[in-house]
């Protein structure tokens, strides 16, 4: 345990003050889409028939509350901005004491907004996108559950907190990503994420474990005020399990392959979990412990590699893959990847990864939920090769997709732009390397994205002539139109450094680095290769003939980005077949030798209780006959022992 | 006045023909008589001890000794009955049903 | 001490001819002799009131109960030589032995110093030292023993009691029964032949002889035919010839076994045999 007055502060620490007035309606944001889960859940077939409108009206009043909560917060002291909720003793043991405690801060704010904003939004987009399944009510039950558990998971203000909004966001995903568990493909996947995930919560356990034997407690406030007399190698080690568990959650190298898997769920839950909330808890976990990776600069720079891998190994990905939705998981990968290397470069980067991580939410939802309208325009076929030229079938489809491909590639103006840019710049001023390899992966990105577009709504067509693509109800086009503008428009949140300001009382000013190019060579620069990425896109893809099957004669490199860079035949390596070989020869050994002696011992033991039953004649003299040994025994006895 | 070694010494040799007696006799009857004989050579040795140590105590202990054999005996004798009522037999050897 | 080094050998080799004896009742006999030598021995070791009570509660009481048991359950029960189980009796044996070697060598371990005697104790009378005892000290245990007796004695008439689960058979029942046993399974309806229907032998053990010669088994009782005690028909029917030709009323050697053993058939109508007394008959019999 580490008194106050010892600790170093060279992380902003956290002083929140006691919810009062409009703050104490926090716990109605996780309240309400809870409530709806439970009531769609237990109401069973009587809610069928409005269940989905009480889902969306729960998430939207959800995103009223949070609303009105962040214009209170608006309005505070910029040193006031941190506030926290006492709801009840959640668990007292011991040394032990966790509260269910809510923390709303600026971090917690954006959140709040953009959870329950995007997530609102596919509720909507959902009502048309699952009008025809039967289970409907069952899916938003899950989906108000998520944005429950997310919700829980970045308003929780200890560790603990977080792990259970964690856990119930894996759970979510894994209802959801098997949603339609008729399909094999999809409950493997399910059970592959929720796997997975596993892997990375174990990170999760154990440093929670660590920080509690190490503080004494898993409070947010607690840990933040005394890290800093904490010894280094004791938070690289805590930075290094939190890494796993942002590792496995996020879908980073080398726990990403769930995620391309994971789109067998049904468009709206890859647009909300697996693209704009959910993947990104760990980018999340890594600033809300910035107070730990400050003082770790080895964790830190683990992040940094663990990013720059999965930024470069998501685009390749990306560039290969001819399922639509697929191409869109790659992209995903990879933007979460600048996320996790904006966080990793530390209070520099700390703002600009909660802002590309917002812009990314607008844009990857808008995306997403376009490709949904497109394959319900296109009898839910996804393979882009039998697509082309939809832009005149669907044009409102069209046009909100162009917005969010604009703005994932950065063009200049659109959100994306500012963000990405803002990375790469101080990926560049911190360490050269990895800012090229970001600079290369944005080439990349204006690559695969320009090859989604032009297959999909550019080139010829190629779609059979029974399919007939139409444009989506209102009740879809709707939140694409939101999501776009906002794509468009996500930029200005940047203005004036806003969002650095508002974001520095939780993460801290960052010093002035002054990059090693002057800021506007930078943006050119980045703005140039995107172009150039484009541009091969454009001559690779746009002037030829898409063939409708993939050509076979393809490069090695084309073969492995097909194959997810060999992910599955990695983790099947590494850890599939000996994990199962080590099973079945414990199985062996514990049918054979286990077994063998329980069975054994057992048989040897009947063996002699066989011979002993004989003594059980049924002669009352014989059993008497052995009383009299017994008698003959003891005198002995005695006289042995009143001679001796 | 001699000392009553003796008699201690009859009472164990009569004891141990008693439990020979009861080991060896498959008569039910004839093992209760051994039983008896057992219980009288205890009664010797009581009797014995209570000259030695000038004490009536030992007296009154065989005299109720001799109480409970009079009850033994007459619940033993009416069992043996029931069982020869029954089995039209009152060898100790066959009733032998509890067993393995 | 005289009494003792007479009683002693006495008790000791009739303890041990009760581990010998085949019959119950002789084993009983030696028992009586074993208890009536300890009460001679409580004599000598000034227990005079417990003397009193070894012949009277033990011999009188106890033994005679042990014969009366004898006597409904069978006499000459006796055992069979061999031994059924196993290395019981050598094992009983060696233990036995064992266990006096144990006791007396324990015994001669003590010393017991200078016997004490009982005329201290004794003075007043031998029965009131007791009764002063029994009745104050011991006078719980006294009580106790009240409830010990007379849950013995209930015990022992549970046990003994059979429980009668139709209604008490009439005269008038019985000969029906009777009747129909005739009826359906041919049963003999008159009363059962008489027994000893020989002239010389008349007592209930020997059958009577139906005309063929053969011994009619229904005519003697049951338990002498399970204790084996029954005499065979023709074995008293070979020495009818030397009967005879003792009364010298036939000529000697004319009659042939099959002749014996036909005119043996029903000698009371014989009149030479019918003429003899009682006192041929024991000769005859050996």
């Amino acid at each position: 345990m580490y008194s106050l007055s010892e600790a170093a502060h060279q992380v902003p620490v956290i002083e929140p003050s006691a919810a009062d007035g409009t703050f104490s309606l926090l716990w109605l944001v996780i309240g309400l889409p809870l409530l709806g889960a439970v009531v769609l859940l237990l109401g069973g077939r009587a809610t069928d028939r409005w269940g989905h409108w009480l889902g969306t009206l729960m998430s939207l009043a959800s995103f009223a509350v949070s609303l009105l909560l962040f214009v209170e917060l608006l309005g505070r002291d910029e040193g006031d901005r941190s506030i926290t909720q006492h709801l009840y003793d959640w668990i007292a043991v011991g040394d032990l004491q966790v509260g269910m405690d809510l923390l709303y801060d600026p971090l917690s704010a954006l959140f709040l907004l953009l959870i329950t904003g995007v997530g609102s939004l596919i509720h909507v987009y959902s009502i048309g996108y699952m009008e025809h399944d039967p289970r409907r009510r069952r899916f938003f039950a899950y989906l108000n559950l998520f944005v429950a558990a997310m919700l829980m998971l970045v308003l929780a203000e200890n560790y603990l907190g977080l792990f259970l909004g964690w856990e119930g966001v894996g759970l979510a995903s894994y209802l959801l990503i098997g949603f339609w568990q008729h399909k094999h493909s999809a409950a493997a996947a399910a059970k592959k994420a929720f796997v997975i995930n596993r892997v990375g919560d174990i990170g999760m356990a154990l440093a929670i474990a660590l920080l509690f034997t190490t503080f004494g407690t898993t409070s947010f406030t607690a840990i933040s005020q005394v890290s800093g007399a904490a010894e280094e190698d004791t938070l690289t080690a805590v930075g290094l399990l939190l890494l796993l568990a942002a590792c496995g959650k996020s879908a980073q190298v080398p726990l990403q392959a769930w995620l391309l898997d994971a789109m067998e769920g049904p468009t709206p839950v890859s647009a909300l979990i697996h693209a704009a909330t959910m993947v990104t808890a760990g980018v999340y976990l890594v600033v809300r412990s910035n107070f730990i990776f400050e003082l770790a600069p080895t964790a830190q720079t683990v992040v940094v590699i663990v990013a720059t891998v999965t930024l470069l190994w998501g685009a390749v990905i990306g560039c290969a893959k001819d399922d639509i939705k697929k191409a869109l998981a790659g992209s995903t990968m990879s933007q979460i990847g600048y996320m996790m290397l904006g966080a990793g470069l530390g209070v520099a980067g700390y703002a600009f990864a909660i802002f590309h991580l917002i812009t990314h939410g607008f844009f990857k939802a808008n995306m997403f939920l376009g490709a949904g309208s497109v394959m319900h325009g296109m009898n839910d076929d996804v393979d882009m090769r039998r697509y082309g030229a939809l832009r005149h079938a669907m044009p409102i489809t069209f046009l909100t997709f162009a917005m969010g491909y604009l703005a994932i590639i950065g063009f200049p103006g659109f959100s994306g732009f500012w963000s990405k840019d803002k990375i790469i710049e101080t990926a560049l001023a911190e360490n050269w390397v990895v800012g090229v390899l970001a600079l290369l992966g944005a080439g990349i990105t204006g690559f695969y994205m320009t090859r989604l577009m032009l297959m999909t709504f550019f080139t010829t067509k190629r779609w059979k002539d029974d399919v007939h693509p139409h444009e989506s109800p209102g009740v879809m086009t709707v939140p694409l139109v939101v999501l776009a503008a906002l794509s468009v428009l996500g930029g200005v949140l940047l203005l004036g450094d806003w969002i650095v300001d508002w974001l520095a009382p939780v993460v801290g000013e960052a010093p002035h680095h002054e990059p090693p190019l002057p800021i506007i060579v930078i943006t050119l620069l980045t703005v140039a290769v995107v172009a150039v990425g484009v541009a091969a896109a454009w001559f690779l893809v746009g002037k030829r003939e898409v063939p409708l099957t993939p050509p076979q004669d393809v490069s090695f490199a084309t073969r492995a980005a097909r194959a997810d860079l060999y992910g599955d035949g990695i983790n099947d390596l590494l850890v599939g077949r000996p994990g199962t070989a080590t099973v079945r020869g414990l199985v062996t050994g514990d049918r054979t030798l286990v077994d063998g002696v329980f069975t054994g011992g057992s048989s040897g033991i009947k063996a002699v209780g066989d011979l002993l039953r004989r003594l059980q004649n049924g002669f009352v003299r014989s059993y008497a006959l052995s009383v009299l040994g017994g008698v003959l025994l003891v005198v002995l006895a005695l006289l042995a022992v009143n001679l001796a | 006045m001699t000392d009553v070694t003796p008699y201690v010494v009859l009472s164990a040799i009569l004891f141990s023909i008693g439990c020979v007696g009861v080991l060896t006799r498959r008569n039910a009857i004839v093992v209760f008589m051994c039983v008896e004989l057992m219980l009288n050579a205890c009664n010797l040795a009581l009797v014995a001890f209570a000259k030695q140590h000038g004490n009536l105590d030992g007296q009154i202990a065989a005299f109720f000794v001799m109480v409970v054999a009079a009850a033994e005996v007459v619940v033993g004798l009416a069992i043996i009955m029931t069982i020869f009522r029954t089995r039209r037999s009152a060898s100790v050897d066959d009733a032998s049903l509890l067993k393995y | 001490m005289t009494a003792f080094w007479i009683l002693a050998p006495v008790m000791v080799i009739a303890a041990l001819g009760i581990l010998v004896v085949r019959k119950a009742v002789h084993a009983a006999l030696l028992l009586a002799v074993v208890m009536i030598s300890l009460a001679v021995l409580y004599a000598v070791l000034e227990a005079p009131f417990l003397f009193a009570v070894q012949i009277i509660v033990y011999t009188g009481a106890i033994l005679m109960l042990f014969l009366f048991v004898m006597m409904i359950v069978g006499v000459d029960a006796s055992d069979s030589v061999v031994e059924t189980i196993r290395g019981q009796r050598a094992m009983a044996v060696v233990l036995g032995v064992g266990l006096a070697v144990v006791l007396i060598a324990g015994v001669g371990q003590l010393t017991l110093g200078t016997v004490v005697g009982l005329d201290a104790a004794n003075e007043g009378g031998n029965i009131e030292a007791l009764a002063n005892i029994l009745f104050s000290r011991y006078v719980f245990v006294f009580e106790t023993t009240s409830a010990l007796l007379i849950t013995a004695a209930v015990g022992a008439m549970v046990l003994a009691h059979r429980e009668r689960t139709g209604p008490r058979p009439t005269q008038a029942s019985l000969a029906a029964q009777r009747v129909r046993g005739y009826a359906e399974r041919g049963e003999h309806l008159g009363p059962l032949p008489a027994p000893g229907v020989y002239a010389r032998h008349n007592a209930v053990d020997t059958p009577a002889l139906l005309p063929d010669g053969t011994p009619a088994e229904s005519s003697v009782s049951r338990t002498l035919a399970a204790r084996g005690t029954i005499r065979n028909a023709p074995d008293l029917a070979d020495d009818i010839e030397d009967v005879q030709r003792s009364l010298g009323g036939l000529p000697g050697g004319s009659g042939t076994p099959a002749d014996t053993s036909a005119g043996s058939g029903h000698n009371t109508e014989n009149p030479s045999t019918g003429t003899g007394g009682p006192g041929t008959d024991e000769e005859a019999h050996r």
